[in-house]
């Protein structure tokens, strides 16, 4: 299992590799160079259940680039670009 | 004193099952499937309850928020916050929840109380909810959030009965005038908020088994494998495609003896002349050659219905992401572009969920190119007449093959547009986000698939029977009138009206080795696709006379080169013939220009393509 603990380094979920689990630590949009503003960004993530201290896990990846990837948030899979995915903030 | 009508909206995150809900108070028959963004348009329906009240209930597109983020979350919003014009505020809303999935759906509904309207929380999906362990105090969670909260199971009979008993209770005690709406847009910190509100409301009132659906966990370990993944989309096409040529043969061989038999019928006891042309040549030739498709057709419905009701659209858009993200295309474009294969409108209409406008007008703008059903006939009947129906490779049919060559060259082209049209016109935008909700996924259910191929093979009937009929009459007329003069030795169809227009129009066409028979066939063809293919049985019936009634296929493989066939493949890979699409496309842009850059962009492909085809066939010896 996964060990939760607050020793664990954060890291932007667009790194984590297939396999990986974890717990939202906080969203910072502006990190993740996306298309879209700080703002909504965030709304979106927040929407689709990307909160502080929901469980994360990288189920699946594609083809190129290892993008998107495919993350189950408590009871549910989203599935976002890694660009996107920078902006959660996990460990 | 008559109750006034009741007015219900079915509100609720993307793929909750609202659509389903609504067809089992209604008795609809509107589009289910098992995706997120299937409903993209307002669906109002009408239903008694149990004590005999009027009710009016709204279907709407699923939404996370009132934000309106793209055209179908904005018909939501207005529809809810009563800003849709000429519409009334709904007295009550239906919040439908997927109870194994609480969390998006409880924020949304603490978002959706700020706007003064009465709400239920139908907890639906309780089926499924049951299956796997989860436990809901529906009580508390009555208590916690302030409203009724009832379950359902919309797709099983009696499944609703919770609601109806619900909607009688609430309607006899429904306050006349609702509170004023406090609802704005949420800042972030009011969503964070409101998502922890939610999860400490599940939390207390919820239980869930740490039992995910291992199911799906085992499906998508395959399904969405980098490599693997695409393995199984690529093959899934490749037998959707071979399985509508070689699957649906012996039906199509029924019908067309069951329409030779006709003609024959008719021939027979009808004296010559011109109402025996009518039918034998207008009708039974003309509409018949069409009808005789509708096994593919079905069949091509089936599969498509299958992948959507089981729940892999959303894992293809996944896996094509990226890829088509190289040429320009957002992964939401995916599912319209596949249903596209079906019929480009219904497609057109899916492009509402995609929020990006640049990305939305591409992905309109290419629809058409994908392979529709409509164009199956026309494929079907110059393939078969002209591509020997033998084995490749021991086990793969060949007119199967150059069938999907055709699709393959559809979706190619689509992609080359999408990219030019990134490259020239819309350059430097960076590319949106991709954002999907993966549903888990459910058995396909039987009487879903039937009631969708029913609708369709219905509109297909109904087409052949109205578009298509009076397309027929009017070409049969073309070709009868004016008879011939007496002691003419040509054949009578040389006299007529259509070989007049027919070879007006040939200089044109002729450099892409279309002759006169084509030319008319094509004009009419502007209306459906498939009226050319009848078009061309009415005329070559009328040419050839009665040997030459049936048998279009046949007729055709003596009367054309192979150039001339391929080139009119080309050409219909292309071609923008098809009225009521362009009418969408206009509709959905709200633009005759895009309208007409649509049509001429095609068109001009479709005689390039021609050209091409036709000269490299000429000069490789198939003239
Ligand atoms: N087992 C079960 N399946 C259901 C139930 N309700 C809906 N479904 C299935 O859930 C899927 C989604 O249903 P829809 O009615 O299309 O959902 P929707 O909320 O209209 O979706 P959008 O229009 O995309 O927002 C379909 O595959 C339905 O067959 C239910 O009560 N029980
Ligand atoms: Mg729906």
């Amino acid at each position: 299992m996964t060990d939760t603990n607050d020793t664990r380094p954060h890291m932007p979920l667009g790194l984590a590799q297939r396999g990986y689990t974890g717990v939202i630590q906080h969203l910072s949009a502006r990190e993740a160079g996306s298309a879209l503003s700080d703002i909504e960004l965030e709304s979106r993530l927040i929407e689709l259940g990307f909160v502080e201290g929901a469980r994360v896990e990288v189920l699946h990846e594609g083809l190129v680039g290892r993008d998107p990837i495919a993350v189950r948030v408590d009871s549910i899979t989203i599935a976002v670009r890694r660009r996107e995915a920078m902006a959660v903030i996990v460990a | 004193m008559e109750l006034p009508l009741l007015h219900l909206a079915l509100v609720g995150t993307p793929n909750s099952g609202k659509t389903s809900l609504f067809n089992a108070l209604t008795g609809s028959r509107q589009k289910v499937a098992n995706y997120p963004g299937v409903t993209v348009e307002r669906k109002e329906g009408f239903f008694v309850t149990p004590l005999g009240r009027q009710v009016s209930v709204v279907d709407l597109p699923g939404t996370y928020s009132l934000r309106g983020r793209s055209p179908d979350e904005e018909i939501t919003r207005d529809f809810v916050l009563g800003k849709a014009s000429g519409e009334t505020v709904p007295d009550l809303v239906l919040c439908v929840a997927d109870s194994t999935n609480l969390r998006l759906t409880i924020r949304l509904l603490l978002e959706l109380k700020r706007t003064g309207r009465p709400m239920v929380l139908v907890l639906n999906m309780f089926d499924i909810a049951a299956r796997r362990g989860i436990t809901v105090d529906v009580e508390r969670l009555a208590k916690e959030l302030g409203l009724p909260v009832v379950t359902s199971i919309a797709v099983r009979r009696g499944g609703t009965a919770n609601l109806l008993k619900l909607t009688d209770e609430i309607s006899a005690k429904l306050a006349a005038e609702a509170e004023a709406s406090s609802w704005r847009a949420l800042s972030v910190s009011e969503l964070r908020a409101t998502q922890r509100e939610a999860d400490r409301i599940i939390a207390d009132c919820v239980s869930l088994p740490a039992r995910p659906d291992t199911w799906t966990a085992r499906i998508d370990a395959v399904v969405l494998h980098p490599v693997g993944g695409l393995v199984v989309l690529t093959l899934i096409l490749f037998v959707m495609f071979q399985a509508v040529f070689a699957w649906a043969q012996p039906a199509m061989d029924l019908l067309k003896s069951g329409f030779d038999a006709l003609g024959e019928l008719v021939q027979a006891t009808l004296p010559d002349g011109l109402l025996q042309s009518f039918l034998q040549n207008g009708v039974i030739s003309g509409v018949g050659s069409v009808i005789v498709f509708l096994p593919q057709i079905i069949l091509i419905f089936l599969f498509i219905l299958l992948l959507e009701d089981f729940g892999y659209m959303a894992r293809a858009a996944f896996l094509m992401d990226r890829i088509m993200g190289g040429a320009g295309l957002h992964g939401r474009a995916f599912i319209p572009l596949l249903s596209s294969f079906a019929c480009a409108i219904p497609g057109i209409m899916a492009t509402r969920v995609i929020d990006n406008k640049r990305d939305r007008l591409t992905t309109i703008l290419i629809a058409p190119l994908m392979t529709c059903s409509a164009r199956i006939p026309v494929y079907t009947l110059i393939i078969s007449a002209f591509i020997p129906a033998k084995d490749v490779w021991g086990f793969i049919n060949l007119q199967g093959l150059v069938m999907f060559g055709l699709y393959a060259a559809g979706i190619a082209s689509a992609l080359v547009v999408s990219f030019l049209i990134k490259f020239f016109m819309l350059r430097d935008f960076a590319p949106a986000p991709f954002m999907l909700e993966l549903p888990d996924y459910k058995m396909p259910r039987l009487k879903s698939i039937a009631i969708g191929i029913y609708t369709r093979a219905k509109m297909f009937l109904v087409r052949a029977g109205t578009t298509i009929f009076s397309m027929m009459v009017l070409i049969w007329f073309l070709a009868s009138f004016p008879q011939p003069p007496a002691g003419a030795t040509e054949p009578a169809i040389e006299f007529s009206l259509a070989a007049m227009i027919g070879k007006a129009l040939e200089p044109l066409l002729a450099p892409v080795g279309f002759n006169w028979q084509i030319a008319v066939a094509l004009i009419p063809g502007m209306a459906a696709r498939e009226v050319a293919v009848a078009a061309l049985g009415t005329v070559y019936a009328i040419e050839g006379g009665k040997e030459a009634a049936e048998q279009i296929g046949q007729v055709l493989a003596t009367k054309w080169s192979l150039a001339t066939a391929l080139s009119m493949l080309a050409w219909y890979i292309f071609a923008p013939q098809c009225a009521s699409t362009l009418a969408v496309i206009r509709r959905e842009t709200g633009s005759w220009a895009w309208m007409a850059v649509t049509f001429t962009y095609m068109l001009v492909l479709a005689y390039a393509a021609s050209l091409l085809t036709y000269n490299v066939a000429v000069a490789l010896g198939a003239g």
